[in-house]
């Protein structure tokens, strides 16, 4: 067994991995604090609308999400099939915009009120109306920086 | 002396990290929030409603989207998206000082050693409550692309770099220069429903 265990003056010791751990957990505190969970579980179909000219949002942490489609399977024998909005958990209606974006505002500190944005994550197939009267609600609670969330097309 | 406590294996450490970053990895949403960014005007009041009418005519260019997804720019129909992008981009350059097109107003822009001409066009969006909101997303971008264009050409005539690999500072210069008025017209029938 002797010939196990001796060590060779010549031979590459093997690499000491007491460290590895350390650098897995700093990947992982990464993550952990980059990471945001998605809040809220969507109860519409979506598919974005494509579009060539899309910009990004530079700060995620200052929008909110306000989700119109047709609900899917599960809320249809409740809500039809017709186009809802989406506010937080629940289908809401146009009147329910204004609180929606005055608790919304209050959740962000001072300074980055005017900075909010307003994604509207429409489905390709919504009919205008129910979007013109999303938007008419917004000016009259004086939300107007908006955006019509949408998928980057290939050129 | 007291028996020495054996080293505890910590090679298995790395697998349980592991394992939690995985988690951490799979429920991050890294996808990023895209979209075309607008604002909306305010409510306006009886005073702006007058202010707003004596917009000169030749500076609107009305583009109309039907309730059959049909697209009209002034009084043209639009059959090819193409079409939209030339009118428009033509109706911000006027390049003949064509009297029916919107005119020029020279400014002082600061940054920029010599005064340009910067178009008072306005490009006035309406729709139909019945226009997909599919048509709609795609005439905005023909419109964006439009102005897109237009700084482009601007931004190729001053730097000869496009206006979208120019730095911060010049970007706000072409911006100032080649505004992007897009209004989202007053809806004209939401008091029927």
């Amino acid at each position: 067994m002797a010939k196990f265990i001796k060590k060779d003056k010549g031979d590459i010791p093997a690499i000491n991995t007491s460290s590895l751990p350390d650098i897995v957990f700093m990947i992982l505190m990464f993550f952990m604090v980059s990471t945001s969970m998605r809040q809220t579980d969507r109860m519409v179909t979506l598919t974005l609308p494509e579009a060539t000219e899309v910009a990004k949002l530079e700060r995620k942490d200052l929008s909110s999400y306000i989700y119109i489609g047709t609900p899917t399977r599960q809320y249809q024998a409740q809500y039809g099939t017709d186009s809802r909005i989406q506010l937080n958990d629940s289908f809401k209606t146009v009147k329910d915009i204004g609180d929606f974006v005055a608790v919304e505002r209050e959740a962000l500190s001072e300074a980055d009120r005017q900075f909010m944005t307003i994604s509207i994550k429409a489905d390709e197939n919504t009919r205008m109306g129910i979007i013109t009267d999303v938007k008419q609600e917004l000016r009259r609670c004086s939300a107007l920086k908006i955006m019509y969330s949408a998928r980057k097309a290939g050129k | 002396m007291a028996k020495k406590t054996p080293e505890i294996n910590g090679s298995s450490l790395a697998d349980i990290a592991f394992i939690a970053l995985i988690f951490f990895l799979m429920v991050t949403t890294m996808d990023q929030e895209q979209g075309l960014q607008r604002r909306l005007p305010p409510m306006p009041t009886d005073e702006q409603q007058v202010q707003d009418n004596k917009v000169n005519r030749r500076n609107i260019i009305q583009v109309k989207v039907s309730a059959q997804d049909r697209v009209f720019a002034g009084d043209e129909v639009i059959v090819e998206m193409s079409q939209l992008h030339d009118k428009i981009v033509e109706f911000l350059t006027n390049p003949t000082d064509d009297p029916n097109l919107p005119e020029k107003q020279e400014k002082e822009i600061e940054g920029l050693d010599h005064p340009c001409l910067v178009s008072k066009g306005v490009i006035s969006l309406q729709n139909d409550r019945g226009t997909s909101y599919s048509k709609y997303i795609e005439v905005q971008n023909e419109l964006v692309k439009a102005v897109n264009t237009v700084r482009d050409q601007f931004s190729m005539a001053e730097w000869g770099i496009k206006y979208s690999a120019l730095d911060e500072e010049r970007q706000d210069i072409v911006r100032e220069a080649v505004p992007q008025y897009i209004s989202e017209a007053e809806p004209k029938d939401t008091k029927r429903n």
